[in-house]
């Protein structure tokens, strides 16, 4: 395999989040390599989309940190975790319904823009260039994902699973280091998993992108991922390569039912 | 200019051939010369229309020509392109016809056993495919396909980690290919020299909705007969610019987009992606355009859709000045004399509604388009040529390089081919069999000496197998196959397509098959179309849950009923076909599909095989039963398989008293 497991690039130590009375995470903690793909595992309520919110910042943990590439963050905010490269899709599509498939992937390369607001309204010289180069990268990002057929249809008017890969497509157009996928596969059929897992492979492998994603479908999971953690009830049940968490006793009880 | 000077005389039609262009490389190569900056060929990637001249594709074809003979590719050799319409895979062609070999398209989307057929026969040793989709397929095949010894990639994606060592990106045979042409221009220029346009240019297999594939062998001199013909028929010149959107290995692709394009000089449009075909269309805005009549029927059945959702006031207008089109526009399109009311209303139409309609159809340019490959439907024909689409009809098959007959402008009649074209002979055989001979025939069939002299008579005669007739202005019309023209009980001709076409041309019929021969009645299988029936069902608040559920509801039973009782008062209007009205029908539980190896990859029906698998339901039709339970297995696209069943409902259709034999 020409792609590399590299050195740990996001640590999350001893990470506590509560709401209230109800304790969403107790004491987890786990790392991701640079260049793998790692699967959050989980029944129902098991805490695992927290886990991805605390990681981009929209959850305060009660105690707890996470170290990206060695720079400690008591507490992150997703504006921070986007400009430190870190990019994430929603369980429930989170895309500008109105807007053309090819303006939602852009909104994804606005950290990215340089030229204010008035060579932007005006279009002057920096900021036409500087769109040229944009529109450059999405569409390279369109080819890669294939949706060259919807460019221009708005977000609305497309099927489900069109709407999950667009919504894929604007995380990716951020270029993020790290790539946090909720459920990417969740109300898709056979056909759109098998083409949304060979996407998310084809990123993790020609871009290097670190992906980080929650999955129900365990077939998915077992095919995709270097290694799993597994969560119950905020706890972490189990941590190690599909076949180590498969073999374990506690996880099998928990997530995967005793008939297996 | 080849296309100034061809001319519409058989005279015209060995310009090419006189003076020396007469292989598809010198062709090239002569292009390169008189206009190497005018565009040769366009795709659109990453969201532009990325372009190549004259001079930059013959550079490109010289590098590959270079990169293949490095590995190995001789004289004579058969070279596999399998892939979408691209660039690279047309000057991989004529790479290929360069050093004297042949260019063998495969279609792209056979799944892998299919093409081991094909490899097999054709004895490939090298291939060269578009991407890992294709590769994959090879791979998979390999070991049945000894002789198949090296693979060429164009588009790398996906394909970092395949560590075969036969396999090879296009990318560094071009370069490394580029320097050697440049180091060595030589070379080539004797591989050229040896080239004689009676060697074979390239090898189509046909369908096969009879038996086994057959290698058709053409060669330069009958294609550039065949395209100089066509161009000089409709006066192409190199201004022209087409869509290359069909599969290569089909014959028409290598006529229109090949052959032709390298004859007059013409520019090639390379879609972005299969899906975007319809866009690319309306920014290519192409002067000269083929289509099946499938394709035609799509859009129109889309545009149909679009006007049943469209606003009261536009769709009264559309209806409005759709009546008068259909009163005036075929004549205006003439150039026959037209009322001065009648002039007017019809260009205030044009204005409002046939214009912006062209543009949204991407058809605002088109100076000449052609549908063929199966019948069109009357009424299609017609919206197109009213809304002032010069459409004609053509005819002709692999066997001779889809050049027999071509409608000539102004002389268009709707149930006939048109006249022969230039340069070829047609005979109606003593059984209604169509005859055909010209130097646009075949060379022979690859390695089946057999089939050759089969089919080739001993005057010189290609036995297309079609039934036709010439009419009293010498235009050609055709029956039905002439295997497939059967017998009801009575003695009265069936001929099915005849039938099934009348159908088809109903926006909510997809597909039809009828059976009749050797019966005393014709009963038909129906496939609707999941598109128009879909939007109808929307329009009337009824829920469905796919194909399967939809094709079985007594409202679409209804529906469908009603257009066949239409299609049999139609028949009984004719005493010639009056008697193969349709008594019963059923509405099939899935698609027919070329997976399924019901279709044809061109999408004509097997109608043995269907007939064979279906055996059951044609019982249940004969028997007089009402319902039938079927259960039968699909191939999904990546090769799984699954099972549909469902309990059939059949039903009798109302036939009408033929007119007296008055007419």
């Amino acid at each position: 395999m020409a792609r590399q497991i590299g050195e740990v690039i996001l640590d999350l130590q001893n990470v506590s989040l509560a709401f209230g009375g109800v304790k969403a995470l107790t004491d987890i903690s786990f790392e991701v390599r640079e260049h793998e793909v790692r699967a959050i595992i989980g029944p129902n309520g098991a805490g695992k989309s927290s886990m991805l919110n605390v990681i981009n910042g929209v959850y305060r943990p009660q105690a707890g940190e996470i170290i990206l590439r060695g720079e400690h963050f008591r507490q992150m905010n997703p504006y921070k975790a986007a400009c430190v490269g870190i990019a994430r899709t929603f369980q429930n599509i989170a895309l500008f319904k109105g807007m053309s498939v090819l303006d939602n992937i852009m909104t994804g390369r606005n950290l990215k823009m340089k030229a204010n607001i008035f060579q932007q309204a005006f279009r002057l010289g920096a900021a036409r260039r500087e769109e040229l180069e944009h529109r450059a990268k999405v569409e390279e990002i369109i080819d890669f994902l294939e949706i060259q057929h919807i460019r221009k249809t708005p977000v609305g008017r497309l099927p489900y699973g069109l709407q999950k890969r667009v919504d894929l497509a604007r995380a990716l157009a951020m270029e993020p280091q790290i790539l946090l996928l909720d459920e990417p596969m969740a109300g898709m059929n056979i056909e759109e998993k098998q083409d949304m897992s060979r996407f998310i492979l084809d990123v993790n492998d020609q871009m290097g992108t670190t992906i980080v994603l929650i999955e129900h479908d365990m077939g998915v999971v077992m095919d995709v991922s270097d290694r799993v953690v597994v969560l119950d009830y905020g706890k972490k049940i189990g941590d190690g390569t599909p076949d180590e968490v498969r073999g374990n006793p506690e996880v099998i009880s928990a997530y995967l039912g005793a008939g297996h | 200019m080849f296309a100034a000077t061809a001319g519409n005389t058989p005279g015209g039609v060995s310009a090419g051939l006189d003076t020396g262009l007469d292989t598809f490389p010198r062709l090239l190569l002569a292009h390169a010369r008189t206009r190497p900056d005018r565009p040769a060929i366009r795709e659109k990637d990453l969201g532009i229309w990325q372009s190549w001249t004259w001079a930059e594709a013959a550079r490109e074809v010289r590098g590959m020509a270079r990169g293949l003979a490095e590995l190995g590719f001789k004289r004579g050799d058969r070279l596999a392109i399998i892939g979408d319409n691209r660039p690279r895979l047309y000057w991989a062609m004529c790479a290929a016809q360069m050093l004297g070999g042949v260019p063998v398209p495969m279609y792209q989307d056979a799944v892998a056993q299919e093409m081991t057929f094909v490899l097999l026969d054709a004895g490939i040793h090298i291939a060269i495919v578009e991407d890992q989709e294709q590769v994959d397929k090879l791979l998979e095949v390999k070991d049945q396909c000894p002789e198949l010894l090296q693979i060429i990639y164009d588009d790398p994606r996906g394909l970092r980690h395949y560590t075969e060592p036969f396999l090879h990106g296009l990318e560094e045979l071009l370069v490394a290919g580029k320097i050697l042409d440049a180091n060595q221009p030589d070379f080539l220029a004797q591989e050229i020299a040896q080239g004689r346009p009676d060697d074979v240019a390239i090898m189509l297999y046909t369908s096969g909705t009879t038996g086994k594939p057959k290698g058709v062998c053409q060669t330069h001199g009958a294609l550039i007969a065949a395209a100089e013909g066509g161009c000089g028929f409709d006066a192409l010149t190199d201004k022209e610019d087409i869509l290359s959107y069909l599969p290569m290995a089909w014959v028409g692709d290598n006529l229109f987009s090949y052959a032709q394009a390298l004859v007059a000089g013409f520019t090639v449009n390379c879609p972005e992606s299969s899906e975007t075909v319809l866009t690319d269309l309306r920014e290519i805005g192409p002067t000269f355009y083929f289509a099946p009549p499938r394709v035609f029927e799509n859009l129109l059945t889309q545009v149909m859709i679009r006007m049943e959702d469209a606003g009261a006031l536009k769709r009264k207008l559309f209806h409005y000045f759709m009546a008068v089109a259909k009163r005036c526009g075929a004549d205006v399109l003439d150039g026959k004399p037209v009322g001065g009311k009648d002039r007017l209303l019809y260009a205030l139409g044009d204005l409002c509604v046939y214009g912006p309609l062209k543009n949204v159809l991407g058809m605002s340019r088109i100076r000449v388009a052609y549908t063929a490959g199966a019948a069109i439907g009357p009424d299609l024909f017609r919206f197109y040529r009213s809304i002032g689409i010069n459409l004609k009809q053509l005819y002709g098959q692999t066997e001779t390089c889809a050049y027999v007959c071509l409608q000539p402008d102004g002389q268009i009649k709707l149930d006939s081919v048109g006249l022969p074209a230039p340069g070829v002979e047609i005979k109606i055989a003593a059984n209604g069999e169509i005859l055909v001979r010209g130097p646009m025939l075949l060379k022979e069939y690859y390695q089946r000496p057999d089939a050759t002299a089969e089919s080739i008579n001993a005057e010189g005669y290609f036995m297309t197998g079609d039934a036709g007739f010439l009419d009293v202005d010498g235009h050609l019309k055709i029956i039905d196959r002439a295997k497939d023209v059967g017998k009801l009980d009575n003695g009265a001709v069936f001929a099915p397509n005849y039938i099934e076409n009348k159908l088809k041309f109903f926006s909510y019929i997809k597909e039809a098959v009828a059976f009749g021969h050797g019966r005393a009645m014709v009963c038909a299988f129906i496939n609707i179309d999941i598109g128009a029936v879909g939007n109808w069902a929307e329009r009337r608040g009824m829920p469905y849950a796919g194909y399967n559920d939809l094709a079985g509801k007594p409202e679409v039973y209804a529906l469908i009923q009603e257009c066949i009782e239409q299609v049999n008062a139609d028949l009984a209007h004719d005493a010639m076909v009056a008697d193969t009205q349709i008594h019963r029908f059923l509405v099939l539980h899935k698609e027919l599909d070329p997976d399924d190896d019901e279709l044809t990859r061109t999408r004509k029906v097997r109608r043995g095989f269907v007939a064979e698998k279906y055996a059951v339901l044609i019982d249940a039709l004969y028997g007089g039963k009402t319902s039938q339970f079927i259960e039968t297995e699909v191939k999904f696209e990546d090769g799984r398989k699954g099972k549909v069943s469902a309990d059939l409902v059949i039903r009798d259709v109302k036939t009408f008293a033929p007119a007296r034999k008055a007419a």
